[in-house]
């Protein structure tokens, strides 16, 4: 079955992104999905299929029980770190084109900023075991130092330098500094970037992303459906999810400058039908901003070793070539672990972009990236 | 001298794990063999990836390598390390064909280069614990 159009996004929600919600978290999902679900035109009992975010700290009985869905018919989860999200939309896809579901909520929120942040989590992710047993006790312990190796070689391989990544970080940041539920709201310049803290070299303080708090949601519906309700539906070209070699440590991995990202991207190119030239602006999964560069080479964009060009001389700004991250991303606008960047995508392809809104965005692409490695990607038209 | 406690993290031992661990202290870091195929794996593992035999074999190191990659950590992520910052971290291509990563002593972290030789070395952390660092070769 091809599963080109089959299904559309059809709903959109977010909350306030901040960092410091004084709300629980199952609070500010229910908020983002009764959003996404009233943008689309439906009621809460349309809902029949929910996929929560991996981490279960809100499941799917909490929507069952706030939403009042009398016949869940199915529920997944995703366990791919930051990647989930997209991956959800294959596994939302799957379902409805399957006839399992009609409507199926992806939800995703946290306190990242006001509780447990995430390098306290990592050691009990059973995802990252390999590493507590050999690499945490010497001192190898968060994403920013795991990466950190995996941008050091490129750079060695490649010559890419700092102010290559400082073009990416403050990119997104003039992007964010349009948006008006955005935690960063300040300029930030190349200096700047070069002056921030080292954290774990070559990645810089400007070079990781915020923690924040915050939720945001999608409701994705079959293409027939969606022809019937209240936004126009943005069609789900192609999608796929890509598991990187050596997935659960990255010292082990053949080529540690590819994540999964790169099995990935031919799948929903090929699925969708088009081409990296095709795409009219690109929401990239921005934990890091090395992991950006590594993710336009894995998806086409431009070839493996290039990317330190491609992001210079303002082919990702607003007005280039590609412009990506509209929103600001999780460096400048809110982590909410990729699903902002969903919503964001959807947004420009409605043409409801604001300030950042993209001239003529007919085609656009949005990527997932978390847990070391693991890389998703869909491909949406308007 | 008084005994501080060690504060930073400890490898959760296992029957996968012990082996190497036991090794580490007997300062003859072994690596995991498949005994039907002699891929050498690493880390520690019950099934070849190549053959699919859980037949284990456990072979002696050489403990000769090279820098694969490297980071420098300024910033205290645990805060058993905070004395250690900053601290290079390398990981490195064993002789065997397989990668480890663990801290680098005696070098500069601007003498750091991708192949350059290094050798292994045995840190005692605790009175059961001890860790691999690299020098240079």
């Amino acid at each position: 079955m091809n599963l080109m159009d089959k299904c559309a996004v059809t709903g959109i929600g977010e909350t306030e992104y901040s960092k410091n919600s004084g709300r629980s978290v199952v609070t500010l999902q229910m908020e983002a999905s009764l959003k996404a679900i009233a943008d689309a035109g439906l009621q809460p009992g349309d809902i029949d299929g929910v996929i929560p975010y991996g981490n279960l700290e809100v499941v799917a009985e909490d929507f069952i029980t706030n939403l009042g869905i009398e016949d869940l018919r199915y529920s997944a989860v995703t366990p791919l770190g930051g990647a989930s999200a997209v991956a959800a939309i294959q596994a939302a896809v799957t379902a409805i084109a399957a006839g399992v579901a009609n409507h199926v909520l992806i939800p995703i929120g946290r306190n990242g900023a006001s509780g447990d942040r995430i390098g306290t989590r990592v050691a009990a992710m059973p995802q990252f075991r390999i590493l507590g047993e050999y690499e945490m006790p010497s001192g190898n312990i968060a994403p920013p130092q795991l990466y950190a190796h995996m941008a050091r070689r490129h750079m060695e391989l490649y010559g890419t330098t700092s102010e290559q990544l400082a073009e990416i970080a403050v990119t997104v940041r003039s992007n964010a500094l349009l948006n008006d539920n955005a935690v960063m709201t300040k300029p930030m310049t190349i200096a700047d970037h070069q002056n921030s803290r080292m954290i774990s070299d070559p990645l810089r303080l400007f070079d990781c992303c915020l923690e924040s708090d915050g939720a945001a949601a999608v409701v994705i519906s079959s293409t027939e459906r969606a022809k019937d309700l209240a936004q126009q539906p943005i069609y789900i070209m192609g999608v796929a999810e890509g598991h990187p070699d050596s997935p659960s440590i990255i010292t082990q991995r053949p080529d540690i400058t590819t994540l999964g990202t790169a099995k990935a991207a031919p799948r929903a190119f090929g699925m969708a039908g088009v081409s990296p030239k095709d795409i009219d602006v690109a929401e990239i999964y921005d934990c890091f901003t090395y992991i950006v560069m590594c993710q336009l080479e894995d998806l086409g964009f431009c070839e493996k070793g290039e990317g330190g060009d491609f992001v210079s001389n303002g082919r990702i700004a607003l007005d280039g070539e590609l412009p990506i991250n509209t929103h600001g991303g999780l460096l400048s606008q809110s982590h909410i672990v990729g699903m902002n960047h969903v919503c964001e995508l959807v947004k420009q392809l409605r043409g409801t972009g604001g300030k950042a809104q993209v001239a003529n965005a007919g085609i656009g692409l949005v990527t997932g990236y978390g847990d070391m490695g693991d890389g998703s990607v869909a491909i949406m038209r308007n | 001298m008084t005994d501080v406690a060690y504060d930073k993290p400890m490898p959760p031992l296992n029957r996968d794990s012990k082996p190497f661990w036991d090794s580490m202290q007997e300062h003859a870091m072994r690596l995991q063999s498949c005994g039907n195929c002699g891929k050498v794996r690493h880390y520690p593992r019950p099934v070849c990836d190549a053959c699919h035999s859980m037949e284990v074999e456990w072979v002696r190191a050489s403990g000769k390598g090279k820098v694969h990659s490297w980071t420098i950590s300024h910033h205290p992520f645990h805060p058993g390390f905070i004395g250690d910052l900053p601290m290079t971290l390398v990981t490195v291509e064993l002789e065997e064909g397989v990668r480890m990563c663990a801290q680098m002593r005696d070098l500069q972290p601007n003498q750091l280069c991708i192949d350059m030789p290094v050798e292994l070395g045995y840190e005692a952390a605790t009175a059961d614990l001890t860790l691999p660092v690299f020098r240079p070769a």
